[in-house]
């Protein structure tokens, strides 16, 4: 089967294909929907795909049978209280599978923060994660760019689906050993440098961006801060920090957790490329070093942002994809080294992501 | 009985004509809409039971103003406009 790669956007879902060399588009759903998170579940084959449509609430859609049919499932959804002030889900922005021992189960991470977890393919009714909910910490998390915070990382250990990692922004990252009943802030080394000084290594309030943990050697992690580029080497027990490269996206070398790739933007008031130039970047030894790359991106001037899950690597590690809020799609099939546009079409990119072979 | 309108934009989920309802309070009237209509709801209301706040409803051609206000009373001859607040792009 060709590689597949499907890109969420503001208005719509659609699936990109590698056909005689190029990589064509073959596939468009939600045309005009807000797409906020896509999961194809590499154990049952099913796509799923979350939409926010805005005045009318966050949405999921399940589709068994390629895209041919979707059905609407039931969303996750917080406990009715009476409370004036309680919750209601306003998106979704994570989807991931929960390993190959529990077929059935997908965890979902929502805005305002929670985790919910289903056990039945997204169609019994969703379970909110109680201890993560519950946790006294959650009261210090806060918004970064939303009015609530926002869990948009989760982490399953490949090597046990019990150990789940999670990240927050503005809220830090938390790991479950016991899928779901109990966490531990893993946030240690993080620092914010705009905080107040006295809340700059505050654990709870770390604004990580992205969080992605590599697949072969999954002691080591990778972070996208507000403040810069952080990797863990300790299985969380640290955190270090690689500088204040700004921005939203990360990935990490499926086989080799040196190497790792971003898209750099100029942080806070501007987020658009530094100097109008375009490039994504590289390090090849576990952060010491980065290199710019450019080589098929425009020459500029460019003002392409790229959001935190819209740049995505394949299980191979060759293949790199990233989108941005201007609608360009880029790939490169060597690492990174060149990139080839795809389209520059496409509406605001939120959600960019490689479908794993079957 | 009043009857419910809702916006075009949900025709995926709720029925293409108004429907006539039993009730006296607008949350009734909802309710009665969404025993019809049960896949409208969530589009409506958000996992509270609330109205989402940018759902917009008319009752008589009177804007609610306030969105908890479900107990307010509706006539037997109400019409019940449910729609979205504008938006851009």
């Amino acid at each position: 089967m060709a590689a597949e790669l499907f890109i969420g956007t503001r208005k719509g879902l659609f699936k990109f294909e590698r056909i005689a060399g190029t990589w064509q588009q073959t596939y468009v759903a939600f045309l005009g929907e807000p797409v906020t998170a896509f999961l194809v579940d590499p154990r049952s084959g099913h796509w799923y795909a979350a939409l926010s449509h805005g005045h009318f609430g966050a949405k999921l859609h399940r589709s068994t049978n390629r895209g041919a049919i979707w059905e609407e499932l039931v969303m996750p959804a917080f406990p009715k209280t009476g409370a004036e002030d309680a919750p209601s889900v306003n998106q979704i922005w994570a989807l991931e599978a929960g390993g190959a021992d529990r077929p059935g189960t997908i965890w979902a991470g929502t805005l305002p923060a929670a985790l919910f977890r289903n056990d039945d393919h997204g169609v019994a009714p969703w379970q909110l994660v109680e201890g993560l909910w519950n946790l006294p910490e959650r009261k210090l998390w806060f918004g970064g760019g939303t009015d609530d915070p926002a869990l948009h990382s989760v982490c399953v250990d490949p090597r046990n689906s019990d150990r789940i990692v999670i990240a927050i922004s503005c809220g830090g990252v938390w790991r479950s050993e016991d899928a779901g009943r109990s966490w531990a802030c893993r946030s240690k080394g993080l620092f914010a440098e705009y905080m107040p000084p006295e809340r700059r290594e505050d654990p709870n309030i770390q604004d990580v961006h992205r969080l992605v943990q590599c697949r072969d050697r999954p002691d080591h992690f990778w972070c996208q801060h507000h403040n810069g580029v952080f990797h863990s080497t300790s299985d969380l027990a640290h955190w270090e920090y690689d500088g204040p490269r700004f921005g939203f996206g990360v990935a990490v070398h499926p086989g080799d957790p040196a190497k790792a790739w971003f898209v750099p933007a100029i942080k806070d008031e501007l987020r658009v490329p530094k100097d109008g130039h375009l490039v994504a970047s590289r390090t090849q030894d576990g952060g010491t070093s980065f290199e710019e790359l450019s080589k098929g991106l425009p020459p500029g001037p460019s003002y392409d942002l790229v959001l935190r899950h819209a740049l995505d690597i394949d299980q191979a590690g060759d293949t790199l994809a990233f989108g941005s809020t201007t609608g360009n799609l880029f790939v490169s099939e060597d690492q990174g080294d060149s990139w080839r546009a795809v389209t520059h079409h496409l509406p605001p990119i939120y959600v960019v992501r490689f479908a794993a072979p079957r | 009985m009043p009857t419910i309108h809702l916006t075009k934009h949900l025709r995926r989920v709720a029925p293409e004509r108004p429907v006539t309802v039993e009730g006296d309070t607008l949350g009734a009237a909802l309710d009665a809409y969404f025993a019809v209509a049960p896949a409208a709801r969530p589009y409506v209301l958000d996992d509270q039971g609330r109205l989402r706040r940018h759902v917009a409803v008319f009752v008589d051609g009177e804007l609610l103003t306030d969105k908890t206000n479900l107990a307010l009373h509706v006539g037997a001859r109400s019409e019940i406009y449910v729609m979205q607040a504008l938006s851009g792009g």
